[in-house]
């Protein structure tokens, strides 16, 4: 009974910090619409400046004085944050603000390094809360005991900052409609970036107050990012009250959880979200989002098939691509064919973003399926090469069909967080099965035979399957099916009126995005000659949405230009410096302001503005 | 008519300084791979280490006259990335060899490559047995004491302690799962009379400390074995020792003795566990006084066990090369297995059996010495008394 009360307690003090970072996840997205993927990266910086604010600032008040004093601090670096960054993108295609804070994320990581320095930092433990109660004979740490009541405290001040300001209520209002707001006159631009400001606040404060309990590390961005989306999916998002609960309820879960199978808190999370997900679409105390935003598919052009000039080029481009082996020595080659096996990754997740209107965080599960599939069949049937990569791809789409089925009934974030989740118990099973998939040490060994081990045969074979796929893929949006799938996407029920059956259409659409993932994965298996949990990752699943954001989610193959330069530039800077991460992040920052519609994107509208400038140079569409 | 001889003249004495360039002072390229910017806290110190080793080397005249270049590359912890990696030191600048890596699963994948390419793969940090045991390969050579080691090393200590009932917290990944499994069996096979009573599996990185030391504490265990290191390691000290878990209990850690894992703790760094690590501060032998003062005095701050594989594994290198005598995959491979050489630790060699070197680590208790965590009453254990017979070794491994 006392160990029950002793975990009961422990979940609630875990729940805490989680519970304050999640918080302000929810009212940044329920007001901005902004995936603030940076989020992680404001815990991290919060913790980091407590730290040398409270090894400044001795003494009792000290302390409490240097948590509060970092968490301001950054609250005031988010402010800064939106107002040079955020304000200018707000208009840009959906998820384009994730692809910004995700590069935010990426320089911060290396900023943090560069200012206080490699090693793992301990703070001082908080004055007067470092002793234990004894509580029916277990002793209960007395900092946990703040932390469980810090929880409720701050979840009572938002709900009085929500409900009896005069901000609160705009913050609100903004949430349900924010396009109403503006219209009543409210200035939304200081809406915006104060209720950015308060959530990266909340953010920081709960890395802060980590300090006690665990080291600052460059790491504990990523750590804490993910199950923070998690607790803000499950309780609902832009629900304050439903990030408590879900902080409560993932926390008390993995506290008794561990009690009967210890290895569970690794997959824990993401097997509630999944189940929540399916039964509850809109999380615990979610509301099913409002028509704030037009649908992405309003703010295109329709898509057109290539002008023959385009064709032309195409035509080139591979031309120069088969003639690569003779120009490039082993090495080029060998990032050669990992830039085509990008671009196949890319193409078949812009497929599924841009025709079948679905951003999917977890894409990384059909590129794994594909690999582990290739292994396995190598591995354990003994297969050749050209059987595996037929078994990769089976292995993915049956993944994809299974995943797929619930996924589809779901939309924007909520679709995006499911895919997430399946993606995750995915790699968990990899990471896991020790004895089947090798865990982290993975499978080793899986190379091609003979004739297609020498670089460029490797090369020519990757071409011709990477070339054909996202040919086809092309034909297929420009197909019937792409109508229809553009229909289901552009006003689910006029298309359903038509006769069309968007879910099945979009499962269809999910399945073959996951069968194109899947060969991507199984090349990638024979190219490296070895499999790894990593290729099933949440960094391979970002890994392709910011090559499909950067090419231009609003067109057909932008992502092939995406895939080129995302993975070239970091293959190249990898190699040139210890602080790739640092440069990578500050261009894709530039790259997103820049070019607010993705490169091929803003290559494709400054054509369309010379041709309906010149018209008479142009050709005749 | 004068301008033709002139020209030979100059052409013939081209030719001399090229040929004798060539027999007398060639470089040879070293490709080297790891994590820097992922965990620089650990390969910072490494390459500090292996650069003053490559510049004791060159100082003294390269290896038979030829000096030694070093093009090292970041993996981002990734094994993929080391894959490209390797690509571009063996394919793009035609290095002789690779050595380095820090993560298994990264080691692991050099190692594969290593064996694909007919490449000499020499690796540094690396600990997972997998490496030279199941998937041990004719390419691959290792220096520092595996998984496997450090839990003989562990388990014969706690074979001497009074605790029959056990409780093992580690990282839920391979290292973590391996060395729990080995020191599991070496124990027992040692003290039959013990029993296990609670395992905890907590993912790397994110240990929830108060539930899982409340959990093992419930199983009620005399003694407690830790594998976990880094901020899991802070959180599970500071929440076990607030919640008492630690009081009259005995603790075997894994790696907590690594200045890297200790120094961050400070005054909080735990009493009395019987740990693996590196006491720089209290070795004496001649071999490592002078490395100490040579890395201290290049560096200005005190080494690490990083600064120990990095140094070591670069003299090893040297060693191979000086030995071998040409730098082909075979004649290396040849020259490697059984070598032996001088490291800060003492002598060491590479088994020809199984490619382990015999590199040995300290065990000692912890203790707090002026704020700072440190070891005492430390033993070196020389490796080669931690492995298994080279015959069984072998048996191991599969046949090539």
């Amino acid at each position: 009974m006392s160990l029950l009360l002793a975990q009961f307690l422990a979940g609630l003090a875990s729940a805490a910090s989680l519970f304050l970072v999640a918080s302000g996840l929810s009212l940044i997205f329920g007001v901005t619409r902004v995936v603030n993927f940076a989020h992680g990266a404001f815990y991290m910086l919060g913790a980091y400046l407590a730290y040398s604010l409270t090894t400044h600032l001795t003494g009792p008040l000290g302390f409490w004085l240097g948590i509060l004093a970092a968490a301001l601090l950054s609250g005031i670096i988010g402010g800064v944050l939106e107002i040079l960054l955020l304000r200018r993108i707000y208009h840009a295609p959906e998820l384009f603000q994730l692809l910004a804070t995700f590069g935010v994320t990426l320089a911060t990581q290396d900023l943090v390094i560069l200012i206080w320095g490699p090693d793992d930092l301990v703070g001082p433990r908080a004055p007067g809360l470092t002793g234990a109660l004894p509580i029916l004979g277990q002793f209960l740490p007395t900092y946990d005991i703040f932390l469980i009541v810090i929880g409720p405290l701050v979840l009572c001040l938002l709900w009085l900052l929500l409900h009896r300001t005069r901000f609160g209520i705009l913050l609100r209002a903004a949430t349900q409609d924010r396009e109403m707001v503006g219209a009543l006159g409210v200035n939304q631009k200081w809406l915006f970036t104060s209720v950015f400001a308060l959530g990266v606040f909340l953010a920081a404060l709960g890395g802060a107050l980590q300090l006690p309990r665990t080291a600052v590390t460059h790491g504990m961005d990523l750590s804490v990012i993910v199950e923070v989306f998690v607790v803000v999916v499950i309780g609902g998002l832009g629900s304050v009250p439903g990030a408590f609960l879900a902080a409560v309820l993932v926390a008390e879960l993995n506290a008794f959880g561990i009690l009967i199978y210890p290895a569970i808190s690794l997959v824990l999370v993401f097997l509630v979200m999944a189940i929540v997900l399916v039964v509850r679409p809109y999380g615990l105390l979610g509301r099913r989002e409002g028509a704030a935003r037009a649908p992405l598919g309003a703010l295109l052009r329709p898509w057109r098939p290539l002008h023959w000039v385009g064709s032309l080029g195409v035509a080139v481009v591979l031309a120069l691509a088969t003639l690569l082996p003779f120009g490039l020595g082993r090495y080029g080659l060998g990032v050669a064919t990992e830039i085509l096996i990008a671009i196949l990754f890319a193409g078949s997740l812009q497929f599924l973003m841009s025709v079948g209107g679905r951003a999917s965080f977890g894409h990384a599960a059909y590129f794994g399926l594909g690999a582990y599939g290739a292994a396995l069949a190598v591995k354990w049937l003994g297969a050749p090469m050209e059987l595996a990569l037929l078994a990769g791809p089976a292995l993915a789409i049956l993944g994809a069909a299974l995943f797929g089925w619930f996924c589809v009934r779901l939309s924007g974030v909520y679709f995006a967080m499911l895919t997430l989740a399946f993606a995750q118990i995915v790699w968990s099973i990899a990471f896991q099965w020790v004895t089947v998939t090798g865990g982290d040490n993975g499978m080793l060994g899986i190379w091609p035979p003979r004739w297609a081990a020498r670089a460029p045969t490797f090369y020519w074979m990757t071409l011709l399957l990477t070339a054909a796929v996202v040919l086809g893929l092309r034909h297929l949006t420009f197909s019937p099916f792409g109508y229809a799938l553009r229909a289901a996407w552009d006003s689910e029920l006029r298309a359903e009126a038509q006769g069309l059956r968007p879910k099945r259409l979009q499962w269809l659409a999910f399945t073959i995005a996951g069968a194109v993932a899947g060969l991507a994965g199984a090349l990638f298996a024979f190219f490296k000659g070895s499999v790894f949990p990593d290729a099933i990752g949440i960094g391979q699943s970002i890994d392709g949405l910011v090559m499909v954001l950067l090419g231009g989610v609003g067109t057909v193959s932008g992502a092939v230009i995406g895939a080129i330069a995302y993975k070239a530039g970091s293959i190249w800077l990898l190699s040139q410096t210890d602080y790739s991460r640092l440069v990578l992040g500050l261009l894709i920052v530039f790259l997103v302001v820049l070019f607010p519609k993705g490169i091929a994107g803003s290559l494709q509208a400054a054509w369309l503005t010379i041709r309906t400038r010149r018209p008479k140079t142009g050709p005749g569409a | 008519m004068p301008l033709i001889p002139t020209c030979r003249i100059a052409a013939g004495l081209l030719l001399a300084a090229l040929t004798a360039g060539q027999t007398m002072a060639a470089t040879i390229k070293i490709g080297e791979i790891n994590s820097y910017s992922t965990l620089p806290a650990f390969t910072e110190p490494y390459r500090k280490g292996w650069q003053m080793a490559l510049d004791e080397i060159n100082k003294a005249g390269g290896v038979h006259g030829d000096t030694l270049e070093v093009i090292s590359k970041d993996d981002a912890g990734k094994p993929s990335d080391a894959l490209t990696a390797a690509n571009d030191l063996i394919a793009g600048e035609g290095v002789a060899f690779l050595m380095g890596g820090f993560f298994s699963n990264v080691g692991l994948a050099l190692a594969d490559y290593a064996k694909q390419r007919e490449v000499f793969y020499l690796a540094g940090e690396p600990l997972t047995d997998a490496m030279v045991w199941q998937d041990g390969n004719h390419f691959t050579f290792r220096l520092r004491p595996s998984n496997y080691m450090q839990a003989a090393m562990l388990a014969e200590e706690a074979a001497k302690l009074p605790a029959k009932r056990w409780a093992t917290i580690a990282p839920n990944y391979e290292f973590g799962q391996s060395a729990v499994a080995v020191f599991k069996k070496l124990l027992s096979a040692k003290r039959p009379d013990v029993e296990w009573v609670g395992e905890q599996w907590p993912p790397q990185g994110k240990l929830d400390a108060g539930a899982v030391v409340q959990a093992i504490a419930a199983t009620e265990p005399d003694a407690i074995l830790n594998v976990t290191f880094g901020a899991d390691l802070v959180k599970l000290v500071r929440e076990g020792q607030a919640r008492g878990l630690f009081k009259d209990r005995s603790v075997v850690s894994f790696l907590t003795g690594e200045p890297e894992y200790l120094d961050p703790l400070k005054d909080e760094a735990p009493v009395g566990w019987i740990v693996t690590g590196y006491p720089w501060y209290t070795i004496t032998t001649p071999e490592h006084a002078a490395f100490l003062k040579a890395y201290e005095d290049r560096y200005h701050e005190p080494p690490r066990l990083g600064s120990i594989v990095g140094y070591t594994l670069m003299k090893s290198a040297a060693a191979i090369i000086a030995k071998a005598k040409d730098t082909d995959t075979e004649s290396l491979v040849e020259a490697a297995s059984g070598i032996g050489l001088d490291s800060p630790f003492g002598p060491i060699v590479f088994r020809a059996a199984d490619h382990q070197s015999t590199l040995g680590a300290f065990v000692g208790t912890t203790a707090v010495k002026d704020g700072k965590g440190v070891m005492v009453n430390t033993v070196y254990k020389a490796g080669g008394d931690f492995l298994p017979s080279e015959a069984e070794a072998a048996s191991l491994r599969p046949k090539d």
